[in-house]
């Protein structure tokens, strides 16, 4: 069957946890990560909330040399650094070695580079003084400037990629470090994403009228994934890192395994048949689950969970509809379902990869996170599924085999195949 | 403002650019940035700007480049200070 990919490392910023502990405590308690921003009050945004880490900027002091912390502004960037070297020494391995690791590489997405960097570019240049830039801006504005800080960091000798795939692209760069070891092009891979929603992003999404604004005064409640009152998603940032290997290379350094990653699949719509810049097609979407559920060799009735895009727009219906028709299941046959959206709002770039890693723990401890914020179910979402399929508290349950999605602006839809490591 | 003052003042500019913490305080005029100091030749732009907000100077490109020990660091600071 070749060869099998597994999960080794995690690490994570989120805005519900900085650090797996805490993350993970949130999750299985329901724990909102959203909260209100003086300073979209003060923008006359439609949305003032948003899932903000509570981030330390100075504990990258730990993380990268002196040099290099000085002059670091962007602050995806620093997400990015604690989430993947947190992801590294999670996996048992050290940070400082001073040999180039020909085995290892690095997938790691984000949507825009760092508004805040370039706004700082643009004010300058445009006073004339291009020359008081100094040397450390370019390193940041560059799409691959994680995944080069990473790679710096920690020695990588093997492909160093950025991936962009929009909200897409946490789950594309993780299916793309699976592919590369798949193949074998390397034998373990850092995969993973970051986003800063700074308030230029921010306004730019406000301004298409999709965001939440109907709960400024309570943010916990502002992101309501598949209730009948969703009016919009919530904006969030932080970063996810996983460390994947080659199961043989796991097995030799003695590693602890998370989960495996069975298949996955990555596609676009075309942007036809109701896929658009904006809006994915059901029937890329749907391709897409088939196509991860072929490349895993798993049957569409052994998914116990789905990890859902479901944003809380009108969107997270048609998405159920397409989960239905992908796994040929629905009512009460329908496997459980949530979104940790719920609880962190839409990491954009990020999302994918703090979502997987929400999926490898409810693996590793054996539970479902619930569904916060759906006290009132959309009636026609409750037309495909059971609400039995729409947990609001934790349940412990077996838990061997979960589909994950994220689909992306640019009509790009990606799915992952999760299951417990069985090491028959 | 004399040649030991603007020394020690370089120490602070310097300072974010080099892990040899005990090079940087035993400095003098003959230590080289890149090869004692063992900074990334890309930093000396950013200790050149630095330098010129910290003693509210101009230093114009040819007189940057001249600026590779402490010693001329602190003739070009020195010269643009004079003027």
């Amino acid at each position: 069957m070749g060869r099998r990919i597994v999960i080794t490392g995690l690490g994570v910023v989120s805005p519900n946890g900085v650090g797996v502990p805490e993350f993970l405590h949130s999750i299985q308690h329901g724990v909102s990560g959203i909260r209100f921003m003086p300073q979209y009050e003060a923008l006359n945004f439609n949305c003032q909330v948003a899932g903000m880490p509570y981030f330390e900027w100075d504990t990258l002091k730990n993380y990268v040399s002196e040099i290099t912390f000085h002059g670091l502004k962007g602050k995806a960037i620093g997400y990015g650094i604690k989430a993947a070297l947190d992801a590294w020494t999670d996996a048992g391995n050290l940070i400082g070695n001073d040999q180039t690791l020909w085995e290892t590489g690095c997938v790691f997405g984000s949507s825009v580079a760092d508004v805040e960097v370039v706004k700082n570019v643009i004010t300058r240049v445009d006073s004339g003084e291009a020359k008081k830039l100094g040397s450390r801006v370019v390193e940041q504005l560059m799409n691959s400037s994680v995944a080069a800080y990473i790679s710096g960091r920690l020695g990588f000798g093997n492909k160093i990629v950025a991936n962009s795939a929009a909200c897409a692209t946490g789950t594309q760069a993780i299916l793309m470090g699976y592919e590369y070891i798949k193949h074998g092009l390397a034998r373990r891979m850092l995969v993973g994403s970051c986003e800063h929603v700074d308030p230029y992003i921010f306004g730019a999404f406000d301004s298409m009228r999709i965001l939440s604004r109907k709960f400024n005064q309570s943010p916990e409640k502002a992101s309501r994934p598949m209730s009948q009152s969703a009016c919009g998603f919530v904006p969030g940032s932080g970063a996810g890192a996983l460390i994947l290997e080659d199961l043989e290379f796991a097995l030799e350094r003695k590693a602890t395994i998370y989960a495996e990653i069975a298949g996955g699949a990555n596609n676009s719509g075309g942007q036809r048949r109701g896929g658009s810049m904006t809006a994915p097609g059901s029937p890329g979407i749907i391709r897409c689950i088939t196509d991860a559920l072929a490349d895993s060799g798993i049957g569409a009735e052994s998914i116990d969970l789905i990890s859902g895009h479901l944003t809380a727009t009108a969107a997270d219906k048609m998405e159920i509809q397409n989960w239905g028709l992908a796994l040929g299941r629905n009512g009460r046959n329908f496997p459980a379902i949530n979104s940790l959206k719920s609880m962190i709002g839409h990491c954009l770039s990020a999302a994918g990869s703090i979502e997987a890693i929400a999926v490898v723990l409810q693996i590793w401890h054996q539970f479902v996170h619930p569904n916060i914020n759906l006290e009132d179910p959309n009636p026609e979402i409750l037309e495909t599924i059971n609400m039995e399929c729409l947990p609001t508290t934790m349940i412990k349950k077996e838990i061997n085999t979960v589909a994950k999605a994220n689909f992306g602006f640019g009509d790009v839809n990606t799915c992952l195949i999760f299951s417990k490591y069985n090491n028959g | 403002m004399d040649r030991q003052a603007i020394l020690n003042e370089l120490k602070i500019v310097l300072e974010p650019y080099t892990e040899d913490k005990e090079m940087l305080r035993e400095i003098n005029d003959g230590t080289d940035l890149v090869k004692d100091l063992k900074i990334n030749s890309a930093n000396l732009v950013d200790i050149i700007i630095d330098a010129e907000a910290k003693y509210n100077v101009e230093i114009d490109m040819d007189s940057a480049e001249k600026m590779t020990t402490v010693g001329s660091c602190i003739d070009v600071i020195m010269t643009k200070m004079a003027k």
